[in-house]
């Protein structure tokens, strides 16, 4: 029997460029889950990404519309696209280098315009095309190619940052919860606003080899004790949040117009649902 | 000392520590990466004292050694491709300001479509920035072109950056033997950095400031002059450098077999190395062939290139990049220095190895062999038919 999510693939780009154990491919079966599970037709839609390992999630693989843009700039050529096709349903889908460091200032400004799209950043913590550089959501005194003696510099917690922007849709969540995951991206999708997905996933090749984790399995099977639900982490201390990874629904606004802001959701106030630091992302 | 058999980044980050850089930024692109992970673990080890960043963008790597150099630092940065093209707003500024910055490029083709490999799109499109623009045919040049262009690019009556070009893949994966430079021999040759002006709260400047119709012309003018001016230091550099370290890879051109040369092939990077394998073999047929290798693009050195090819009767200009809707840029600058001039050779341009199209011994023997079918128009060389469709 065929595998129900293949029709969705240009088969003749497989296999995909991906290391064995990297998260990108769960993150991929995930998506695809997702809009099968919605019954949307990915023909009906636009997937963006921009450089880097994650920028191959959609690009050539999805048999639908896809614009594999340069680097740290899919939001905006998303944006782009949104406005001229308002009935468009974009999704773009990259790295955190790409949408956290390079790509940054688009990705605020999107949050800050609450532009109906769906931004899923497959967040592997590096640099893992170029070879395993630091990136803005390593953590701290974690091994790269450019820090050689630990990471020095607090990481960012995207999630924070974008709902401080004022996106309407935060989460996050792993590829090791791949329910709750495709669940969160069945909701992005379904939401009008600025939906964003941080999702942690691991990257053997460039983070786990220089890092405590011998195998992709064991750097997989971390996830799971680093990561703890928002639920759970509310009622927990701040030290023993210390390294962790926080998972979860951050922000679920309600409908919102874009641009003017009319918030008709719980709280009305930006930044509705506070998440607590994930450990050592709360520095500087 | 013996020489080293190392990979031509490592070769390159070798030769910028000898530099005594004080403040590095880069941010990672293929093929330029391996550089600057190799200074970054020098600096992590000791080896180098600077400021390592690895910043957000190429843009953020070329502001910052801006600033570090508008400070009085000798900086260092490295990218290819897209981030050249990113830095580009940033590139003209640290030439406006007459920072002597030292970039190297790793060339490699420019999106889209997306292509990691090799040819030379990306830096000759900011060929306009007022940079000087070296290009490196071999490891060993692209090292011992390091220390001269920190020597150009801080010289007193050039003040401008340095931008060493050498192929991505070709030459900074490859794997030769290499001439490493001495740190005591570096010193000798390159003092420590003596800013005429910087930033300093003892004698505080503007950098950067807005000009007028008035008078912006004139600041336009004499980084011109500068940069035209500099084609003296880069000759007397390479000279010197000769002199200290017995290695001669050219001054402002290079030459090979061009005495009673016929046919002159003219190139840049690593594809001349190629040329003159081509050369060898066609000599012994008696084909009088040779080839000239132009080292210095920015300033472009129209007067020692008409000397050479004003003797040959054919000149085969060969471009790793063009402007679409004109043609090869390298055979445009050479017919444009032969403009007016007599005799002029027949210049028939050729593009060649995009986005690492293979060039080979037989690539060039080809081009030569195959010259009188180039009319007036450049020709892409080795094209697919099939590829391209009615």
């Amino acid at each position: 029997m065929e595998h129900r999510l293949k029709k969705y693939l240009r088969t003749e780009t497989l296999p995909t460029p991906f290391c064995p154990g990297c998260g990108h491919e769960i993150l991929m079966h995930a998506i695809l889950r997702a809009i099968d599970e919605l019954k949307i037709d990915p023909r009906e839609m636009l997937f963006v990404s921009g450089i880097g390992c994650a920028g191959w999630i959609p690009s050539p693989h999805f048999k639908a519309d896809t614009l594999h843009v340069t680097h740290g700039r899919p939001i905006a050529f998303a944006t782009g696209a949104k406005l001229f096709n308002p009935r468009l349903k974009v999704m773009v889908i990259s790295g955190d280098g790409d949408l956290g460091s390079i790509g940054g200032n688009h990705l605020i400004h999107a949050a800050r315009r609450n532009i109906d799209m769906v931004v899923i950043c497959a967040n592997n913590e590096i640099y893992g095309m170029t070879g395993g550089q630091v990136s803005c959501t390593t953590e701290l005194g974690v091994f790269t190619s450019t820090t050689l003696e630990g990471n020095k510099e607090p990481p960012l917690d995207l999630c924070r940052l974008v709902e401080a922007a004022g996106a309407s849709y935060v989460a996050r969540y792993s590829v090791m919860h791949t329910g709750p995951l495709i669940t969160s991206i069945k909701k992005a999708l379904e939401h009008k606003g600025f939906s964003f997905i941080d999702v942690i996933s691991p990257c053997p090749t460039q983070y786990g080899r220089r890092n405590e984790f011998p195998t992709a399995a064991a750097q997989l099977q971390a996830l799971k004790t680093r990561c703890i639900p928002i639920e759970k982490a509310k009622k927990l201390p701040q030290e023993a949040l210390e390294g962790k990874i926080i998972i979860g629904e951050f922000v679920s606004k309600g409908q919102r117009d874009e641009e003017t802001d009319k918030d008709s959701g719980a709280g009305g106030t930006r930044g509705g649902a506070q998440c607590p630091a994930p450990g050592a992302g709360s520095g500087n | 000392m013996p020489k080293t058999f190392m990979e031509g980044s490592g070769a390159v980050a070798e030769a910028v520590r000898a530099c005594r850089p004080n403040v590095i930024a880069a941010y990672p692109i293929t093929p330029q990466t391996h550089i600057t992970e190799e200074l970054s673990r020098m600096v992590a080890n000791g080896l180098i004292k600077a400021e390592y960043v690895t910043v957000e963008s190429e843009h953020s790597a070329a502001s910052v050694v801006l600033g570090a150099s508008a400070t009085g630092a000798r900086t260092y940065t490295a990218s290819s491709s897209q981030g050249i093209i990113y830095m580009a707003e940033v590139l003209f500024c640290i030439s406006g300001m007459r920072l002597p910055v030292v970039l190297t490029c790793a060339n490699r083709a420019l999106s889209a479509p997306i292509n990691i490999w090799n040819d030379q799109q990306d830096s000759i499109s900011v060929r306009d920035a007022g940079w000087v623009q070296l290009y490196a045919e071999d490891v060993q040049e692209a090292c011992d072109m390091h220390l001269q262009a920190y020597r150009i690019a801080e010289h007193p009556e050039v003040m401008l950056p340095v931008m060493v070009c050498m192929d991505g893949f070709v030459l900074t994966h490859a794997y030769e033997p290499v001439d490493l430079i001495e740190q005591a021999e570096a010193d000798a040759f390159l003092p420590p950095y003596q800013p005429q002006y910087y930033l300093t709260p003892k004698n505080p400047l503007t950098f950067g400031a807005m000009l007028g119709p008035e008078s912006y012309m004139e600041v336009r003018y004499q980084l011109d002059k500068a940069l035209r001016d500099s084609a003296k230091i880069i000759e007397e550099v390479a000279l010197e450098f000769q002199k200290k370290f017995g290695r001669f890879q050219g001054t402002l051109i290079d030459t090979y077999q061009v005495e009673g040369a016929e046919i002159v092939l003219v190139a840049m990077g690593s594809v001349v190395s190629t040329i003159k394998e081509a050369i060898d073999t066609l000599r012994k047929e008696g084909e009088k062939v040779g080839v000239l290798k132009v080292r210095s693009f920015r300033p472009f050195p129209k007067e020692e290139i008409c000397e050479v090819l004003g003797g040959a009767k054919e000149v085969l200009v060969l471009d790793r990049a063009f402007s679409p809707g004109s043609g090869g840029v390298l055979t445009n600058e050479v017919r444009a220095a032969f403009c007016g001039r007599k005799p002029t050779p027949q210049i028939r341009g050729h593009i060649i190895g995009l986005g690492g199209r293979e060039i080979n011994v037989e690539t060039i023997i080809g081009i030569i062999k195959n010259r009188a079918e180039v009319g007036r128009e450049d020709k892409f060389v080795d094209l697919k038919e099939a590829l391209i469709g009615g």
